[in-house]
């Protein structure tokens, strides 16, 4: 087997050192009614590696890729150009199989990364400080939550209907165990909700989200003055990090803690994951905050070095008193994220937001001329609601059959309801035959 | 001397071996690099973008974003810049990595390479279902593996990483009692070996949290596990094979013990991998196991994740998984269930459906051994810590007696009076190539050094491993205290100042100019 080292002759000698006549006596202490004398049935046998990537790719195969197809989803995740100086270098061995950096005489190059991610993430959210990244956007999301219940040593949260519901669901289900409330407002595909009314003496937090999840750009510095007037802090949740390239960002609308996904930088689709939770901060909250934090320090010949620092908050030091039970982070995601954003820089992050939106409204300007196509923002980046003559997941059916991703049901997002709504993205991948081709096929199957 | 024809010299001159100081501060291979932000240079770009379309702006009413600060470079400085930071990180693929409890085996190419195949890698979460056939086959064939493994009923494959799917574990449990109207069980019991996670889990999911003592011989103390056992405990959460290295002998009686009380078991697989493939956890009586794929699947760490940790239930909280999960129709096609509705499924518990792209890499590894080879698996990680074990005995201190399962546990009587620490071996360690064994973990002994060697480290490793750390105790022993203070001496950095970084935290880099200032100029 070609991951094991040891031959039979090294079993042998080994076994003799140790003083046993077989593996099996290693064992020893496994009760004997739990003991399996042979393979698990059920399951095969080893193969090669030809084998193996035949049978994936045959899995893989029945897939239909978003980049064979034009293709405009978004809703959380987003198909973004990564440049392939990204996945080559996230695939260096030095970086790629390592362990979280916990001696960092030998970890200063995965320290180094965390320190730049950590900037980058304060600079594009506008905020003070940010952590070694988190599991995902709405982990993330749920922890802000937890984070502003600590704060304010107030146990209720106001989360906006313009919430993506995957946000809103793992926060109400850590609600549910951790025991917290939560203020759910409906889906306002159009606005307009009151989210201040909702806010009294009890409310640790409202958690809003830019653009919202029906593509809607917000400003929420009224909202946040508000918030802060009734000592409930305000969280806002970005799900497309490249929107921060051109929106005011949340540091500036007054956020006290910014939840982000950074999935569109240097991230693949993936079906959903592995994807990378940005969590930043102002700087008097940076304490109570959850996850890895890497700091600046000098080493024994005062050299700059890095380590990880205010660990005193962790699981691993802490145990039963820490701030969140979180151990692992997205160290490789973050990586990914951090190349892409390098590579971009200032020029071409600010850049490539604009052929997004600009992309967006090219886009919402073809199919608003799709006779029964309605466009329902008066706002948006790079993603939008459509208001169809149809049910959307019907029409997305029969999209696809046609070659067509034609965007995401807002009721297969919110389980049922606002059935004749679908949210359209464009990115920089989508070309303009890409718009003309959907534009013509929607209009067929309406 | 000799010299070639063209008169360069091919002897060696001068055998001088002191290290100089350099001009640059680099030593040959370890380069210095600035950070990223102190490499820029307005208007200097990695990416090629198009002209912006010429459209009006739909973005509202929202004052347009100032500068951000993002430094601008090139793609070759950009790559420079990372190959040079890479080659400051110890990894698996440089030698040998023998934390304890975090299983860092070799990660296989052949699982990057399938888990970027198009079809996995450029798949959207949300496309519609008849689009992705082949993935959600594809979970559906990992969580058999995962089932038929562990002997469980039903699987989850939502949790992110471990610790998530300890929570996820946690909350089947609290809901199997408040579907049975007992709101009366406000403790969970875990041992003091636990890993941090196990607490800090049950606290953060409400629960008063109970520390089991330990035995002599480095097992649960079962008497005193039977007196904290009662009406208002909700369950166990038991490491096994526990984080000494050993298997909990009484596990089974452990089970029939928390059952008896109307408790739930809860395993932490986080050392799955000493028993892959030789035990099934149902076997034993557990109800709910997390699994990293990371460690006994072989996903890569990858700095310090992503993880993924699938949960696995027995029959007595199957009804309880969470969404989402893949469900098969008659007519062979797969769907995803996503929403909980009124049924006893919680959740959600992230975005989307999981760590996919560990799903793919994780499936891989399993395929590559296949049910023959994960049992070789458990036997050579086994046999490798016994060997370490055996070889190591006589000049540390065994914390307890072996056998061992996967890892073995050492603690600091053997340096005893020397005034060496458990900190400076693993220091010392670093400079004879090796990335040190988990420190100062288990809780239960003092000093303790844990080393995990996995089973894809050869025996001509393990041994240069060993002559490494016998030299390093026998120097110890000698009383050589300044050699090991002042280790590491070798590395890119030197003993790094934790304190002074915790004590005024710079989290940051800030331009030591604001960028203001120079456009006013």
């Amino acid at each position: 087997m070609r991951y094991l080292p040891l031959t039979e002759a090294d079993r042998r000698s080994m076994l003799e050192a140790i003083g046993v006549p077989s593996v099996d006596e290693l064992f020893r202490d496994v009760p004997e009614a739990a003991r399996l004398s042979g393979p698990i049935k059920g399951l095969s046998n080893h193969m090669g590696e030809l084998e193996v990537d035949r049978a994936l790719s045959a899995m893989a195969g029945k897939n239909l890729p978003a980049g064979s197809v034009p293709s405009f989803l978004g809703a959380g995740a987003y198909r973004h150009h990564i440049p392939a100086t990204v996945d080559h270098l996230v695939q260096r061995g030095e970086f790629l199989t390592a362990y979280t950096p916990y001696q960092p005489e030998v970890s200063q190059g995965t320290l180094q990364v965390l320190f730049e991610f950590q900037t980058q993430v304060s600079l594009l959210t506008g905020m003070d400080v940010a952590n070694a990244s988190m599991y995902d956007g709405a982990t993330a999301c749920a922890e802000a939550v937890m984070m502003a219940n600590r704060v304010t040593r107030r146990k209720r949260a106001v989360l906006s209907g313009g919430l993506h519901p995957h946000y809103r669901d793992t926060t109400t289900t850590d609600a549910r165990f951790i025991g917290f409330e939560t203020v759910v407002m409906p889906p306002a595909p159009t606005g307009g909700e009151d989210l201040l009314a909702e806010v009294d003496g009890d409310t640790s937090c409202v958690v809003v989200q830019n653009p919202d999840v029906f593509g809607h750009v917000r400003d929420y510095t009224e909202l946040g003055r508000a918030c802060q007037a009734k000592g409930a802090l305000l969280i806002v949740v970005v799900t497309e990090a490249v929107s921060l390239g051109l929106l005011t960002p949340p540091g500036e609308m007054g956020a006290d803690i910014v939840a982000a996904e950074g999935q569109s930088l240097g991230n693949a689709l993936n079906f959903g994951g592995p994807y990378v939770g940005l969590f930043a901060v102002k700087e008097k909250l940076v304490r109570q905050m959850p996850g890895r934090l890497c700091g600046q320090t000098v080493d024994a010949d005062g050299r700059r070095g890095f380590v990880l620092t205010l660990s005193t908050r962790e699981q691993h030091i802490r145990r039963e008193k820490a701030t969140s039970n979180i151990c692992t982070n997205s160290g490789l995601c973050a990586l990914a994220f951090s190349i892409h954003l390098s590579l971009l820089g200032e020029e071409g992050f600010t850049r490539l937001a604009e052929i997004n939106h600009a992309k967006a409204v090219q886009l919402a300007d073809k199919l608003a001329g799709v006779k029964g196509v309605e466009i329902v923002n008066g706002s948006f980046f790079n993603e939008f609601t459509v208001k169809l003559p149809k049910p959307a997941a019907e029409v997305v059916e029969a999209l696809a059959q046609r070659g067509i991703l034609g965007g995401v049901p807002v009721s297969r997002l919110f389980g049922g309801g606002l059935d004749d709504l679908l949210i359209v993205a464009a990115t920089e991948t989508n070309t303009e035959s890409d718009m003309d081709a959907f534009a013509t096929a929607l209009a067929e199957v309406l | 001397m000799s010299m070639n024809n063209q008169g360069r010299p091919t002897g060696i001159q001068n055998t001088d071996s002191a290290v100089p100081e350099t001009v640059t501060g680099n030593r040959g291979l370890q380069i210095e690099e600035p950070l990223i932000f102190e490499q820029d240079s307005a208007g200097r770009c990695g990416v090629d973008l198009p002209e912006v379309p010429t459209v009006g702006s739909r973005l509202g009413a929202v004052k347009p974003r100032g500068r951000i600060g993002l430094p601008g470079l090139a793609e070759p400085q950009v790559v420079r810049h990372y190959t040079r930071l890479s080659q400051k990180n110890y990894a698996i693929d440089s030698g040998l990595y023998p934390l304890g409890s975090c299983t860092m085996k070799h990660n296989p190419r052949l699982n990057e390479k399938m888990a970027r195949l198009p079809g996995f890698a450029d798949v959207h979460p949300l496309q519609p279902e008849s689009t992705v056939q082949g993935a959600l086959e594809l979970m559906a064939e990992l969580g058999r593996w995962l089932a038929t493994l562990t002997g469980m009923a039903a699987v989850t494959l939502a949790p992110a990483a471990g610790a998530h799917g300890e929570m996820c574990g946690i909350m089947a449990i609290r809901s199997a009692h408040d579907a049975k109207g007992d709101k009366g069980r406000t403790k969970i019991l875990v041992p003091e070996s636990a890993h941090g996670t196990n607490p800090a889990t049950a606290a953060a999911c409400g629960y008063a949290v109970e520390a089991i003592p330990a035995t002599e011989d480095g097992r649960v103390d079962l008497e005193a596990l039977k007196a904290k056992l009662g009406p208002d405990v909700a369950g166990l959460m038991l490491t096994n094979p526990n984080t000494c290295g050993l298997f909990e002998r009484d596990i089974i009686t452990i089970a029939e013990a928390v059952h008896a009380a109307g408790a739930y078991f809860y395993c932490d697989g986080a050392n799955f991998n000493a028993i892959v493939g030789r035990v099934r956890p149902a076997d034993l009586g557990i109800d709910v196991m997390h699994i990293n794929l990371h460690k006994t699947f072989s996903t890569p760490h990858g700095g310090g994740g992503p993880g993924s940790g699938p949960v696995v239930f027995a029959e007595s909280l199957a009804p309880f998984v969470p969404v989402p999960y893949v469900v098969q129709d008659k007519d062979g096609a797969f769907r995803l269930v996503e929403q909980a509705g009124d049924g006893p499924a919680f959740g959600r518990m992230k975005a989307f459906h999981g760590q996919m792209g560990m799903f793919v890499r994780a499936l891989a590894y399993m395929m590559s051994h296949g049910a023959d080879g994960l049992r070789q698996v458990a036997n050579d990680a086994v046999l490798n810590a016994n060997y370490l074990l055996a070889r190591l005995q006589d000049v540390m201190t065994p914390s307890f007696d072996g056998p061992c399962m996967h890892e073995c546990l050492f603690d600091d009587r053997f340096l005893k009076g020397t005034g060496v620490t458990t900190l400076d071996i693993a220091k010392a360690l670093i400079d004879e190539g090796f990335h040190p064994m988990t420190m100062y973990f288990p809780l239960v002994v003092h000093g303790a050094l844990l080393i995990e060697p996995t089973e894809t480290e050869s025996k001509a490793s393990l041994d240069q491993f060993v002559t490494a750390l016998r030299a390093l105790a026998e120097r110890a022993k000698s009383g050589d205290v300044a050699y090991f203070q002042g280790a590491p001496r070798l590395t890119p950095r030197r003993r790094l100042d934790e304190t002074a970084a915790a004590r005024k935290p710079v989290l940051r880099w800030t331009p030591a100019v604001e960028p203001e200032t120079v456009a006013a100029e």
